[in-house]
């Protein structure tokens, strides 16, 4: 009798634990199907782009119900770019990713949630927005920092986060080698500039936004290595604190976005998802996202965001609205053998960024 | 004489030491909340914690907390009592598991449920079949808060159930009382101000766990961001007044909650008194 | 007593119980950690996790815990020595926040003191323009970190054990001559002895762990200021299971060898203090 009753118990537990979590997870099943009318899609994104992404998916919802007379609600997920690719990789269901690096959708890809040949599904290799890597410095640009080769002066304090957990951090460390490749130096001489550099780090953060913080709010280090629209995000907030300087290379970023295609088929949105990213590509919203210092892919729109100054030291948002620099010159990631070879050379466990750190 | 003096110095010495302690680590990062709460002024603060995602973070947390306190607050009276009135083989070797979870780093507790249900997992199949998910959705982050307080409750009432032996339950059950019986009437009155306790402190760490939860709740935006995850975003999207706000509203739950204790604890008293 | 079964009923019912839900919650995921950590063969776990820059995170982890521990048993028994046998104004008030830190978001105190402990903020600007300190961002602030979150540990252990000590063995020790320093450390430590040890280990164990704060105010240059934990995280960014499971795994069985050197010793203390009785 007593052992009856136990088990019973027992089993009733269980079954409102199990209840319990189908309970929530079959309502949230439900909205994620379109048949009330109401398409949800989730856009699973890296750190910096939630600024952008909150005016697109207004403009997105707009166009979509113009155009296909249906309500699209988009939910963000904003973090570390690899951090989010290993999310979804292991069961946060995105119907969409627009991720860092091509390198991060290749971990959702490799987990067989995306069909190969993403990063030919869209236009420029997927990429319907670039940036790329510029310094922050306090104003009045006080350290005299113009260039890669003055981070490795013993004088300078430097904020980056930690390639190892930032996938912007990757695109840093990447810019750097290029610029000391450029400098005529051996693969050796390289790696003990770039030794110096990570020894100027003062703060080496876990991703781009806690570097950001670091650098403005808490008053660390002179100069922080960051993305373009971060480093104009921060003239904005903070006008007459902040100068950027344009080193003379850098590297261009190509930030990766993917349907992911398993995960949109089980929800029955893959049209809806595939609308949301060629949509990224349309006038309206390559416009959005110049307003938000990505460089846009369209040529027509580039060149009305490109400034007539090309001066390396920006003081402040031009009042014109015309920030980009184009007189930079850009490596990209092909350079490196893309970004399996990329990860093996530099990022791996043992490769070049960990051997700088050996004593 | 000499007795009270000396204890006046050395009480004004500890007391002093006491102030100064807490004021430096309690409370001046307190002040610091407030104050960037504050910082441009009252309508900005209100605008910050009516923000749609601000409450529906609040409710989320507020559910996982109420979830993790219910079971947790089953499996304390459950596993206390077990630990204080039977002798079995394996009960210092259960103890140690219960007390387990308080020292595994938040990290590898958010860890082990995605290694568990994620999609790696062999159990992920058979889950996902049913349409059961589990981490990146509500019932993770319930099951991260119930991990990260797991033995809050028992670790309260062990040592009450001890100290007050067995003679009084094995009486009752002498004289034909059954489980339920002895419970209600023998042993709960002793450990009710302790089981308080034990849930206030499991309330408060429920509603402030992050590490954990942040590895497994996929931060979705209104859907599963808890009010830590959300001051977090808040924070890394350089909006520092909306973050120390929401933050203010933790601290608001928490000295709610620890002043409903000490209201509670002075009638349970006042009770007593009157019980003698 | 020994062995003799007891007479009340609700055995099953209670083991049920807590097995059933110590299972679901704990020791089931715990189990995947160890299968996941299995997929490496033993030379290549123990080269994961002895790696220099893994044996410098646990060193950092365990040394700043150990330091702000040992701070929170002084800290923490003054607060408790305080709080049963003193009445004072603002009392109650110290009382309610000693949970605080539980209540607090680890990130939230981890943004907070960070920001005041920088080279700028309120705190680290004296100790830096006076002393030359810097906090944040070196061992300092991650032991600082460690004190904040570990002290409602020590003092929620001693607590409850001092209040039951009477008072007239203190007082009958000084009346037989007894200074109070002779009476503190003869009567009344030995008593909460136990109580320290477990509050310690405790504040010890969780802080070993501790990341949401740590990682704020830690600086993260790796030899220096990086935790065992945001190890384990990094391994994740890297998508290697295995090695962020290894690290977790030892990390795991150091906070049971913590718990059980703790149970130990209970047992020693509890055999010691009942024999003198």
């Amino acid at each position: 009798m007593k052992k009856v009753i136990t088990l019973g118990l027992v089993l009733t537990l269980a079954a409102s634990v199990v209840t319990g979590c189908g309970k929530s997870s079959s309502a949230k099943e439900n909205e994620g199907s379109s048949s009330n009318g109401v398409i949800e899609l989730t856009n699973v994104s890296y750190d910096p782009t939630r600024e952008l992404y909150a005016s697109y998916n207004e403009l997105f919802a707009k166009h979509y119900e113009e155009e296909f007379g249906q309500k699209v609600e988009i939910t963000q997920s904003h973090g570390g770019s690899g951090k989010q690719a290993l999310e979804v990789a292991n069961g946060l269901e995105a119907d969409v990713v627009t991720l860092a690096l091509e390198g991060d959708v290749q971990v959702v890809a490799d987990a067989g949630l995306i069909d190969d040949g993403f990063t030919s599904e869209f236009d420029v290799d997927s990429s319907p927005y670039t940036s790329t890597i510029v310094f922050l410095v306090r104003s009045g640009n006080p350290k005299e920092i113009y260039d890669w080769d003055d981070l490795i002066r013993s004088d300078v304090g430097v904020i980056t986060p930690n390639p190892k957990t930032s996938g912007g951090a990757m695109w840093n460390y990447l810019a750097a080698w290029y610029y000391f490749e450029q400098q005529g130096q051996s693969e050796d001489e390289i790696l003990e500039s770039i030794k110096q550099l990570y020894a100027n780090v003062v703060v080496l953060d876990s991703g781009a936004r806690g570097a950001t913080t670091s650098f403005v709010e808490n008053k660390q280090g002179d100069v922080l290595i960051a993305w373009e629209n971060e480093a104009f995000l921060s003239l904005q907030e903070y006008p007459g604190e902040y100068e950027i300087v344009v080193p003379s290379v850098s590297i261009l970023c190509q930030p990766t976005v993917a349907v992911v295609d398993e995960v949109a088929e089980k929800h029955g949105t893959t049209d809806a998802a595939t609308e949301y990213l060629s949509y990224l590509y349309s006038d309206e919203a390559q416009e959005i996202e110049a307003q938000n210092y990505y460089r846009p892919s369209t040529k027509a729109i580039y060149d009305k965001y490109v400034s007539a100054d090309t001066s390396n030291t920006i003081t402040e948002v031009p009042a014109d609205g015309k920030w980009i620099n184009d007189n930079i010159s850009l490596t990209d990631i092909n350079h490196f053998g893309g970004w399996a070879q990329a990860r093996a050379d530099h990022f791996a466990d043992g490769a070049n960024f960990d051997s700088i750190y050996e004593q | 004489m000499e007795l009270r003096k000396e204890n006046k110095v050395l009480k004004g010495v500890l007391v002093t030491i006491s102030f100064l302690f807490l004021g430096i680590f309690l409370i001046l990062p307190l002040i610091y909340i407030l104050v960037t709460a504050f910082r441009y002024g009252i309508s900005e603060y209100i605008n910050a914690v009516t923000d749609e995602y601000a409450v529906k973070a609040a409710m989320l947390t507020l559910e996982a907390t109420l979830f993790a306190v219910v079971i947790n607050t089953v499996f304390g009276i459950a596993a206390a009592w077990l630990i204080t009135k039977y002798a079995f083989k394996g009960k210092k070797l259960l103890s140690t598991f219960i007390d387990l979870p308080v020292t595994v780093s938040p990290i590898i507790a958010g860890l082990i449920y995605v290694l568990t249900f994620g999609r790696q997992s062999f159990l992920y199949p058979i889950l996902d079949s049913y349409g059961i998910q589990i981490i990146f959705a509500v019932p993770g982050i319930v099951l991260a808060t119930i991990f990260v307080t797991f033995p809050f409750i028992s670790r309260e009432l062990i040592p009450v159930l001890t100290a007050q032996g067995s003679d009084e339950e094995e009486a009752a059950a002498l004289m034909g009382a059954g489980t339920f019986h002895i419970f209600r009437k023998v042993t709960f009155p002793h450990i009710k101000w302790a089981l308080l306790y034990g849930v206030v402190l499991c309330t408060a760490r429920a509603m402030g766990e992050f590490g954990a939860v942040s590895v497994l709740s996929g931060h979705l935006r209104g859907k599963t961001n808890t009010l830590p995850l959300y001051i977090e975003l808040l924070y890394q999207g350089y909006d520092f007044t909306g973050a120390f706000a929401a933050s203010s509203i933790l601290v608001v739950l928490a000295v709610v909650v620890l002043i409903l204790r000490l209201v509670i604890e002075k009638k349970g008293k006042k009770e007593l008194d009157l019980n003698k | 007593m020994k062995k003799r079964r007891s007479v009340i009923p609700g055995f099953g019912i209670s083991l049920g119980i807590t097995i059933t839900i110590l299972s679901l919650v704990v020791l089931i995921p715990l189990c995947s950690l160890v299968v996941f950590s299995a997929k490496l063969s033993f030379s290549e776990f123990v080269y994961t996790v002895t790696r220099p820059r893994v044996l410098s995170g646990y060193f950092v982890s365990i040394s700043t815990a150990f330091i702000a521990s040992l701070i929170n048993v002084v800290m923490g028994l003054i607060l408790a020595f305080v709080l049963v046998r003193y009445d004072f104004k603002g009392k109650r008030f110290i009382d309610g926040i000693i949970e605080l830190p539980f209540a607090l978001p680890t990130a939230v105190a981890g943004i907070s003191l960070t920001h005041l402990t920088t080279t700028n903020g309120w705190v680290g600007s004296l100790f830096y323009n006076l002393f030359g300190i810097k906090i944040a961002y070196t061992r300092i602030g991650i032991t600082i970190a460690l004190i904040f979150i570990g002290i409602p540990f020590v003092v929620r252990s001693v607590q409850p054990v001092l209040e039951k000590i009477d008072i007239q063995y203190e007082e009958a020790a000084f009346i037989l001559g007894a200074d109070s320093k002779t009476t503190f450390f003869k009567v009344i430590f030995p008593e909460i002895l136990p109580a320290i040890i477990s509050g310690f280990t405790l504040a010890f164990a969780r802080s070993i762990g501790e990341y949401g704060s740590v990682v704020f105010i830690a600086g993260n240059t790796p030899y220096e200021t990086e935790i065992a934990p945001l190890l384990i995280m990094s391994e994740l960014q890297e998508y290697d299971y295995s090695a962020a499971t290894s690290i977790a795994l030892v990390m795991l069985a150091i906070a049971v060898v913590i718990l059980s050197v703790n149970a130990i010793v209970q047992s020693i203390v509890s055999r010691r203090v009942n024999g003198l009785a």
